[in-house]
C-alpha cells in the first residue's frame, strides 16, 4: 500500500520533470540564431528563387515559427491552440520535419521501437554479463579469476566502440556468417512483423548489443565487485558464516542483496548514456535507430525533429529512474519503511 | 568431567609476522562458562573464532589442535582438520556464536524471523510451521514482549539491546552444545548489559550448554565465569577457576587488570562542603526540543523533548558528571553547555570565565563574545580514532586552534605544543608523526592536548574513556584528574559508566529520558541512592568481585520504562514529578 502511494508520487514527479525538460529542450534548441526555414528563405533569396520563398513563409506561419518563443513552446507542447487548434505533444502531434518534408511521427516511427529494442538488449546484456562476472571476481578476489576478469573488463572499457564494431563485423561475418549492417534483412523492411522478420532482427542484434554493451558491462562489473568486497567485510557476513551457511548461499543471500542497490540504481543512468553513446555506433553499423536522425536534425536545425528525439530520450531516462526507484523500494526495507512509525 | 572443547597449543599468525596467538591452550566443560579476558590485541577473539574457523582471510593457524567431543561422549574430532562440509554442520549447529556489534551483525535487508529461522533450517529437519513455532517460542524466552511483531521486523526497527536478544535467539534456537559470545555486551548500556548477561546465564542453566565468553571486563567475568583464561599479546598469562583468580591473582598482568577495573568504592569518602558556591557554568531551566519531520508531508511533525528542565551548575575547579544511557539527553546537554546548540527560549546558560567576573549568557552571544568563550571552553571527544584528522601531523593538529584564533607566532605555537605534549605524557619527538602511529590511549592524550592548547578553564569531556581498554582508561582518568588540579580546570563529564564517574566527579546528575532523576554528591548518590533508576544503574555495574553479583531484580525494576516505576517516581507522559531536595545537595525526582 505504501509502495503504491510511493509509485503514484514518483509518477507524478516524473510528469513534472518531463514538463521542465521539455522547456529546457525547446529553449536550448532555439538558442542558436535562425531556424531551418529562415535559413532556407535566406538561401532562396540569395539565389533568387522566389517561388520557394512563398512556401517557406507559409510553413513558418503554419508552424507558428513567426510567434514569440514562449508561444512557440506552448503551441508545440500543446498547452495553447496554434493555427490548427490544439495540436502539440500532448495531443500526440509531434510536428513536421522540414529537412525530410514529412511528419516527424512517420519519420521516427520504426526507429523508435528499434532504439528501444537495441538499448533494452544492451541493458540486458550488461546485466547478464556484469552480474556473474562481478560476483565471481569479488568472491575470488586477488586470484587469477579476478585479475583475468579485470583485464578483460579494462580492455572492454578502453576500446573505442566503433572500432570494436568494425572488428566484430569483419570477423563475425567471416567466421560466423553474421550479417553486416542494419537491423534486419532488407527484404523485411516495411513488412509487417512475422516470425522470419523477428529472427532476422535478432540475428542482426547480436553484434550491436555486444558493441554497445561491452564498456557498460565492464564498468558495471567493477562497481559490483567493489561494492561486494565492501560488504564481505561486514559483521553480518561473519554471522551468516558462523551460522553454517555454505559460501555460495551466504554470498547470494546476504552481501549480494546489499551490493545490489547501486546495481539497480544504475538502470536510470544507463539508458541515456547508452542512447547518446550509441549514436556513433549506429552510424557506423547503419542501424535504423534515432541516433543518426538526431545527429542530422541537430546539424540542420530541424526544430521539431530534434526536439522530439530529445524528449524521447528524456522520457526513456525518466522511465529508467522510475523503474530503478521502485525496484530499490522493493528490495530495500530501509527505503520502504524509512518513515514507518514504531 | 571431560572437556567439551579443548584447544591445545594453538598458534595463529598473519603472513610471516610474529604470531598474534602463541601457544594458547584452554578447555571448557559441558555446562560451564569459560571467560577469555584480555585487552584489544590480546588474541582472545582470534582464539575463539578459530574454533569455528571463521578467521579473517589472511590469518593462518600455524599449529595446534582444537578437539570437540562428539554428541553423547563420542570420540572427539579435530576441528582444524575437518572437511568444509562437516565443519558447516558444526558451525551454528553444535557451536553458535554471538558477536560484539548487534547493530551490524544482522543483515539490514532481511527480516529478523527469516534470519533466525534460517539457523534452524540449516541444522534441523523441521517443516516451516514447526520452525516458526520454535523461533517464536525462543523469542518469547529471550524476552521479546511481542514475538510475532519481532518476527516480521527488520533489524533497524529494534534497539541495540533488542538486536542482541535476537542474536542470542538465533544462536540458541538450534540448541548448541557450545555458545561463543564475543564481547556480547560491550556495545550496550550498562543496564541492558546486565539484563543480557542475566539472560545468557539463565539460558545456560536451562539448556546446559557450555559458554566461552570473550570480554575485557573483569566485572562481567566475576558475574558469569566458572573458569578464566587471562591473555595478553597472544599468550596465556594466567588460567584457572574464576574464584581463585579474582580473589588472589598471581600474575602481575592480572593484578594490573584488577587494579585498573573501575569500581564504586566500598566506603564513602567524606568531603567537606563549602556553602558559597562559585559556578563557572550554570544551566538553569534549560529545555531542548527537536521537531522531526513527519513520515510524509501530511503527517504531523513529531516533537521530541531531548532535554527537560535541566538545572545544575559546574563549580570552578570541580567536576560535574552527567550519567545516563544512550538517548537520555546527556550529549545534548554537553552541546548546549558549549554553545554548540541553542536551548529553547527561556533558558539561561551562564558562563563566568573568572571568579566574580560578569557572566555571559551562551544563549545570545555576539561574534566577539563567542570567540572569547570558545577560547575558554573546549571539548574532549569520545572516539579518539575519528576526531583526529588522519592527514594532519600532530603538530598541525595541536597548533590549529592557535592558528584559528590568531594567537602567537609560529615558533611560540610550537613551544606551546611541546609544553602541552609533555603535560599529557607524550614526548616532543612525536610532533611530526601522523595520528595512525598512535595507540587509542595516546590518541586520547592527543585530543586532550589539543583541547588544552588555547588555555581553557572549562572542559566538556564526552565519554572520553568509553572507547578505551580498562588499563588505558585508568591512565586517561588519572591524567584528567592531574590536569584539573594543576590548572584549576572545571569539567562537565558525560558518561554512561557510574564507576568511572565515581572516581572523578564532585557532583553527579543521573539522567533518564531527558530528565535529571537524581542529583547529588557521589557519596550521597552511591551510598544512599533514592531513585529506582539510580539503583538500577548501580546494581547493573559489574564488579570484579565474585561475592557481589548483579542483582537483576533491582536492574529490571529501575531500567524499565518510566511508567513502570513505583508510584512515587512514575512519569505520566509529559508530566513528571518535581526534583525535590531530600538531603542537603541531594535531589530526587519524586512525588513528595
Amino acid at each position: 500500500m505504501a509502495l503504491l502511494r510511493f509509485a503514484v508520487f514518483r509518477f507524478l514527479t516524473m510528469l513534472a520533470t518531463l514538463v521542465v525538460v521539455s522547456v529546457l529542450v525547446f529553449v536550448i534548441i532555439t538558442l542558436p540564431p535562425g531556424d531551418y526555414l529562415s535559413n532556407q528563405i535566406n538561401e532562396l533569396r540569395a539565389t533568387g528563387q522566389s517561388a520557394g520563398i512563398a512556401k517557406a513563409e507559409f510553413l513558418r506561419a503554419e508552424y507558428s515559427l513567426d510567434q514569440p518563443l514562449w508561444k512557440q513552446y506552448m503551441i508545440w507542447a500543446g498547452f495553447m491552440p496554434g493555427p490548427h487548434g490544439f495540436a502539440g505533444l500532448l495531443q500526440g502531434e509531434f510536428g513536421w520535419s522540414f529537412e525530410y518534408d514529412k511528419p516527424v511521427a512517420d519519420l521516427v516511427g520504426g526507429a523508435l521501437w528499434m532504439t528501444v529494442l537495441v538499448n533494452l538488449a544492451a541493458v540486458l546484456f550488461i546485466y547478464a554479463v556484469a552480474l556473474p562476472l562481478g560476483v565471481l571476481a569479488a568472491a575470488k578476489s586477488k586470484t587469477w579469476v579476478d585479475y583475468t576478469s579485470a583485464f578483460v573488463g579494462y580492455l572492454g572499457l578502453a576500446t573505442p566502440n566503433f572500432l570494436l564494431a568494425l572488428i566484430l563485423f569483419y570477423y563475425g561475418n567471416r567466421y560466423l556468417n553474421l550479417p553486416i549492417g542494419g537491423l534486419m534483412d532488407p527484404q523485411y523492411e516495411g513488412q509487417p512483423m512475422s516470425f522470419d522478420k523477428m529472427k532476422s532482427v535478432l540475428i542482426h542484434l547480436i553484434i550491436p548489443t555486444f558493441v554497445i554493451g561491452t564498456s557498460g558491462a565492464a564498468a558495471m562489473m567493477q562497481r559490483l565487485r567493489a561494492n561486494l568486497l565492501d560488504e564481505l567485510g561486514k559483521p553480518y557476513v561473519e554471522t551468516a558464516r558462523a551460522k553454517g551457511l555454505s559460501e555460495p548461499r551466504m554470498l547470494s543471500k546476504y552481501p549480494l542483496r546489499v551490493a545490489f542497490n547501486p546495481f539497480v540504481a544504475d538502470i536510470g543512468t544507463l539508458l541515456p548514456s547508452l542512447v547518446s553513446g550509441s549514436v556513433l555506433v549506429s552510424v557506423v553499423l547503419g542501424l535504423q535507430t534515432i541516433g543518426p536522425l538526431l545527429l542530422s536534425a541537430l546539424k540542420s536545425q530541424d526544430l521539431f525533429l530534434s526536439a522530439f528525439v530529445l524528449m524521447f530520450v528524456a522520457l526513456l531516462t525518466l522511465i529508467g529512474t522510475l523503474i530503478s526507484d521502485l525496484l530499490l523500494a522493493l528490495l530495500d526495507p530501509r527505503i520502504r519503511f524509512g518513515g514507518r512509525e514504531r | 568431567m571431560t572437556a567439551l572443547l579443548t584447544v591445545e597449543n594453538l598458534t595463529i599468525g598473519f603472513g610471516n609476522a610474529a604470531p598474534v596467538v602463541d601457544d594458547v591452550s584452554f578447555s571448557v566443560a559441558p555446562g560451564k562458562t569459560l571467560a577469555l579476558v584480555g585487552e584489544s590485541g590480546s588474541g582472545k577473539t582470534l582464539s575463539c573464532r578459530s574454533a569455528l574457523r571463521v578467521l579473517p582471510g589472511s590469518a593462518q593457524v600455524r599449529s595446534g589442535k582444537i578437539t570437540l567431543v562428539g554428541p553423547d561422549g563420542a570420540a572427539g574430532v579435530d576441528l582444524l582438520g575437518l572437511g568444509e562440509r562437516k565443519m558447516r554442520a558444526i558451525r551454528g549447529g553444535r557451536i553458535s556464536m554471538i558477536f560484539q556489534e548487534p547493530m551490524r551483525s544482522l543483515s539490514p535487508l532481511h527480516r529478523i524471523g527469516n534470519q533466525v529461522s534460517e539457523a534452524l533450517k540449516l541444522h534441523h529437519n523441521f517443516d516451516a510451521k514447526e520452525r516458526k513455532r520454535r523461533v517464536l517460542a525462543m523469542f518469547e524466552r529471550v524476552g521479546f514482549p511481542d514475538p510475532v511483531r519481532v518476527y516480521e521486523s527488520y533489524p533497524f526497527e529494534l534497539s541495540g539491546g533488542m538486536r542482541q536478544r535476537a542474536m542470542i535467539a538465533m544462536a540458541m534456537v538450534v540448541r548448541p552444545d557450545l555458545l561463543i559470545a564475543d564481547e556480547p555486551t560491550t556495545a550496550l548500556d550498562v543496564t541492558t548489559q546486565a539484563q543480557v548477561l542475566g539472560l545468557i546465564k539463565d539460558l545456560q542453566a536451562e539448556y546446559g550448554m557450555a559458554v566461552i565468553l570473550v570480554t575485557h571486563d573483569l566485572g562481567v567475568v566475576a558475574n558469569m565465569a566458572d573458569d578464566v583464561v587471562v591473555m595478553n599479546r597472544g599468550r596465556v598469562m594466567e588460567a584457572g577457576p574464576a574464584e581463585l583468580i579474582l580473589r588472589d591473582p598471581h600474575h602481575p598482568y592480572t593484578k594490573d587488570l584488577m587494579a585498573a577495573a573501575p569500581e564504586i568504592p566500598a566506603t564513602p569518602a567524606s568531603r567537606s562542603k563549602e556553602e558559597e558556591r562559585d559556578y563557572i557554568l550554570e544551566m538553569r531551566s534549560v529545555n531542548k526540543t527537536y521537531v522531526l519531520k513527519g513520515a510524509s508531508a501530511w503527517k504531523p511533525k513529531t516533537v521530541v523533548q531531548a532535554v527537560r528542565g535541566i538545572d545544575f551548575g559546574v563549580e570552578r575547579g570541580k567536576t560535574l558528571a552527567v550519567v545516563g544511557e544512550s538517548g537520555s539527553g546527556k550529549t545534548t546537554c554537553a552541546r548546549m553547555a558549549l554553545g554548540a546548540e541553542r536551548a529553547d527560549p527561556g533558558a539561561s546558560i551562564l558562563f563566568r570565565a573568572e571568579p566574580g567576573a560578569e557572566a555571559v549568557n551562551l544563549q545570545d552571544l555576539d561574534r566577539a563574545e563567542r570567540l572569547a568563550f570558545q577560547r575558554k571552553a573546549q571539548m574532549v571527544f569520545q572516539d579518539p580514532y575519528s576526531t583526529l584528522n588522519p592527514r594532519m601531523r600532530v603538530k598541525d593538529a595541536l597548533c590549529e586552534p592557535l592558528d584559528i584564533h590568531g594567537i602567537g607566532t609560529a615558533s611560540e605555537r610550537m613551544d606551546r605544543a611541546v609544553e602541552i605534549l609533555k603535560w599529557v605524557g607524550l614526548s616532543e619527538n612525536m610532533l611530526t608523526r601522523y595520528p595512525h602511529a598512535f595507540s587509542g590511549g595516546q590518541r586520547q592524550r592527543l585530543s586532550i592536548a589539543r583541547a588544552l592548547m588555547l588555555g581553557p578553564t572549562f572542559l566538556v569531556c564526552d565519554e572520553p574513556t568509553s572507547a578505551l581498554d580498562v588499563s588505558v582508561q585508568e591512565q586517561v582518568l588519572q591524567l584528567l584528574e592531574d590536569i584539573r588540579d594543576r590548572l584549576n580546570l572545571s569539567y562537565l563529564f558525560i558518561s554512561h559508566d557510574l564507576a568511572v564517574v565515581a572516581r572523578i566527579a564532585d557532583e553527579v546528575a543521573v539522567m533518564r529520558a531527558g530528565l535529571v532523576v537524581e542529583q547529588g554528591p557521589p557519596e550521597q548518590l552511591f551510598y544512599n541512592p533514592q531513585h529506582p533508576y539510580t539503583k538500577a544503574l548501580i546494581a547493573a555495574q559489574p564488579e570484579p568481585d565474585i561475592a557481589r553479583p548483579i542483582n537483576l531484580n533491582i536492574v529490571a525494576q529501575g531500567a524499565g520504562d518510566p511508567s513502570s516505576w513505583p508510584d512515587a517516581f512514575r512519569f505520566d507522559g509529559a508530566k513528571a514529578p518535581p526534583l525535590t531536595e531530600t538531603a542537603p545537595g541531594h535531589k530526587v525526582r519524586y512525588h513528595a
